[in-house]
């Protein structure tokens, strides 16, 4: 058998492929992104699609699933709260084609806003939950997956973390057993969930519960490994490698991979065998909570954080085994790399013109490459909670300000995957409660942040096909806007720009401003700056430090004078042109 | 035994693909073997870490503090910020190519110049190879990577994998020639014979 190393996002695409999925869908979001993004390599089998929102991914996934096909939905964990809605309601209905769903959860935030643990959304939806702990349960689990969740009538989710995502380890590769595609029969005491049929469906999902429990006692995905018997460790995902590594044969271990339901009668025979339990796991004390609901004394959170990501020598330290690792101390700090909009990004012309009005305005972000925006120099807004927030907050804060005299106009920004994903429905309800505020859509023609995905804006679907491309400024126009509060921009212009906010400032009602220009690193964009970059004549350059107010990592400034550092990535923007009073940066090469 | 890499660079200098084949290469001697990235946020400039780690079986893929057997730096401050996660009698293979961060290029901190010094006269074990200026003498800096791989590959003294071939096959077609000149000139960096 061909064995080869894949990452814990491509082992979920292999295993959907492998399972026989005809239908997936998702909305990009790191660490899951690369899900779909494979699954896409299957495109002659699989139908797949970039979703505006996770909301969407999921019902068409449940659409599919309903209809007979075997489908997956996958998303990030907090686009799991987007989706949350639909998959509450179809843990009751159930499935007809095996139906699931993958959640990446981000333990240590290395891309995310909230480290919140997605196991608590399986008992709370009534989902069956497994969680793999590398790539080849990744694929194994989600083959399993489809056949627990027809055999049980229940929706399955795969919980993954971004250790168990994107770490590479090796994988024994099967072969697809063919579409799976069951007939579809109308049963709208099943699919149609008004009260009466609700009512009864409750009562089927909890006997699935049920057996799916008896099922967990003796599956063969749930593992007991006997060593030493005075520690007897509890653990599941990713945490069962930090638990053997850091413990070795000196415990013995009960590795969950069914987390939802736990079998209690697997644990308390697990238990009956050791001396003590230890609980290892990221995040909340969801299996400890478990095993203490069964009269089980055990040590967990007590002595292991919630925060941020496990890792062996965590596990050693908390349980105080092994001594702490030397390590080699020096006298000098490494100063901070913190990520940065890349050089030519159309981002940054926008914030830079912000700054000139910045004590005028409070602007609110929100999540995508823009968010970058928020650090130094830039200082480009105050708030960033969920994707669509930036242009809803804008309503209540300007209220709020409004109420305690702040004249300073709201501005919220976002981009345009993000505008599609959920910042229609905020601007709908700006614009119809005639809120006075200005909204900035930030159009960079991709979903940039996560890797560039296609969305509804860029005329290509996940397939690659040619796609309608949905016009942002004639939704906007079409959603009631009066056309004199609009303004579309370049964002490297900075003159533009800056007269677009001061019209904004000065506007009375809903203002919006859309900034155009693609994203510096897209192929055709790289292709058509070729060999462009800015030049600093030294003997021009006095030295007043205005271009180094754009913040452009290929712009450094010694000796008293500014010069191009990194030539290489410059695209000649002309930013830094635009900021120098002496003439002394010009554009070179390119066509 | 396990052996524990740890690859550090700046978002942009390949680490992610230099990983990428010598896990390959790697699995082909029958190691088992784990490799570990986070990315997302890091693209844009900022750090990037992998961690490889091989052996007889592996169980969790990524480093801890005092852990890492070797670090292998494509940049000369990001040898200064992975060094906690060396263990003590470990080794250091890096570039001293120096990437001024945001806040070095605005002025709001400085960049340590000496930092190579300071890890030599530290750790005893610091191998410094001039990739990036073999690779920009050789046509192209973007092969800085490969030529490091080179380096690392000498210092580990991995045989049995055709290497040159693995890279060929790794890299876009039309840079394979200055990427297999960039392995073989880091590889002779640490083994002139």
């Amino acid at each position: 058998m061909k064995r080869v190393i894949m990452s814990g996002d491509e082992a979920i695409a292999r295993g959907a492929w492998e399972a026989g999925v005809t239908v997936a869908a998702a909305y990009p979001g790191t660490p899951s992104t690369e899900i779909l993004e494979n699954i896409s390599l299957y495109k002659n089998e699989i139908y797949c699609q970039w979703a505006n929102n996770e909301k969407v991914a999921a019902e068409i996934a449940i659409g599919a699933s309903i209809g007979g096909s075997r489908a997956l939905c996958a998303f990030k964990h907090v686009g799991m709260n987007v989706a949350a809605d639909p998959i509450f309601t179809v843990g009751y209905t159930g499935v007809n084609g095996g139906l699931v769903f993958v959640s990446a959860d981000d333990p240590g935030c290395h891309s995310s806003q909230n480290e919140q643990d997605n196991r608590l959304y399986a008992p709370h939806a009534k989902l069956l939950c497994l969680e793999p702990s590398d790539s080849q349960e990744c694929k194994d689990f989600t083959v399993a997956a489809f056949e627990l969740s027809e055999r049980f009538d229940i929706p399955v989710l795969i919980r993954m973390t971004t250790r168990v995502c994107h770490s590479k380890t090796l994988v024994e590769l099967g072969e697809r057993e063919g579409a799976a595609v069951k007939k579809y029969e109308s049963r709208p005491s099943k699919y149609a969930m008004l009260p009466a049929f609700a009512r009864l469906r409750h009562v089927a999902v909890e006997q699935s519960l049920l057996d799916a429990e008896e099922y967990a006692y003796s599956s063969p995905l749930n593992r007991i490994e006997m060593g030493d018997r005075s520690v007897g460790i509890i653990t599941s995902g990713i945490c069962y490698q930090h638990a053997r590594e850091a413990f070795g044969d000196s415990a013995s271990y009960l590795k969950l991979s069914i987390t939802h339901p736990v079998s209690g009668k697997l644990v308390k025979e697990f238990c009956a065998q050791v001396d003590k339990v230890y609980i290892i796991e990221e995040g909340e004390p969801y299996l400890e909570n478990a095993v203490r609901a069964l009269g089980i004394d055990c040590l967990g959170k007590e002595v292991i954080t919630k925060q941020g990501e496990l890792d062996a020598q965590i596990v050693r330290r908390a349980f105080g085994i092994g001594d702490e690792p030397e390590i080699y101390e020096v006298g000098i700090q490494a100063p901070a790399r913190p990520p940065v909009l890349c050089a030519g990004c159309p981002h940054r012309g926008f914030y830079l013109a912000m700054k000139k009005y910045r004590d005028r305005i409070v602007p609110l972000g929100d999540i995508g490459c823009y968010s970058l925006g928020v650090n130094p120099p830039f200082n480009g807004f105050d708030t960033c909670i969920c994707m669509g927030s930036g242009f809803s907050m804008t309503i209540g804060m300007a209220k709020a300000l409004e109420m305690q005299g702040d004249k300073r106009k709201v501005f919220g920004i976002l981009g345009d995957s993000t505008f599609f994903h959920s910042g229609i429905t905020s601007l709908i309800d700006a614009i119809h409660a005639k809120a006075n505020v200005c909204l900035c859509l930030l159009d960079n023609s991709i979903t940039a942040m996560t890797g560039h995905q296609q969305n509804a804006g860029t005329g290509v679907d996940l397939m690659g096909n040619e796609a309608p491309q949905i016009d942002a400024v004639k939704l906007v126009l079409a959603a009631g806007l009066d056309e004199a509060n609009l303004r579309v921009v370049d964002p490297i212009d900075l003159k533009a720009i800056g007269a677009a906010i001061a019209d904004a400032i000065e506007a009375n009602g809903t203002f919006v401003i859309v900034t155009k220009r693609p994203c510096a690193l897209l192929k055709e964009v790289i292709r058509a700056n070729a060999g462009a970059h800015c030049v600093v004549d030294p003997d021009k350059c006095v030295g007043c430090k205005s271009c180094m107010k754009v913040a452009c990592p290929s712009l450094a400034f010694e000796n008293k004078k500014a010069y191009i550092a990194d030539v290489a990535n410059c695209n000649a923007c002309g930013l830094c042109q635009q900021m120098c009073k002496f003439n002394a940066i010009t554009k070179v090469g390119g066509k | 035994m396990t052996t524990s890499i740890l690859l550090t660079g700046v978002g942009g200098q390949g680490t992610i693909l230099t990983t990428k084949i010598l896990s390959e290469g790697l699995v082909s001697l029958g190691y088992d073997v784990k490799m570990s990235e986070i990315h997302g946020m890091s693209q844009r400039g900022g750090t990037v870490n992998t961690q490889l780690k091989f052996g007889d079986k592996v169980y969790a893929p990524n480093i801890g503090r005092g852990e890492a057997d070797i670090i292998v730096a494509f940049e000369k401050v990001e040898a200064l910020r992975a060094l906690p996660y060396l263990r003590k009698g470990g080794k250091i293979v890096m570039d001293e190519r120096e990437i001024y961060s945001m806040p070095v290029l605005i002025g709001q901190q400085e960049y340590p110049h000496e930092a190579d010094k300071v890890l030599k006269e530290t750790v005893k074990d610091v191998v410094i190879v001039p990739a990036s200026k073999i690779a920009e003498e050789l046509g192209s800096v973007r092969s800085q990577n490969i030529c490091l791989l080179g380096a690392l590959i000498a210092a580990l003294n991995l045989e049995g994998v055709d290497w040159e071939k693995l890279v060929a096959s790794s890299v876009p077609p039309k840079t394979i020639d200055v990427n297999v000149a960039a392995f073989k000139a880091g590889y002779k960096a640490v083994k002139p014979n």
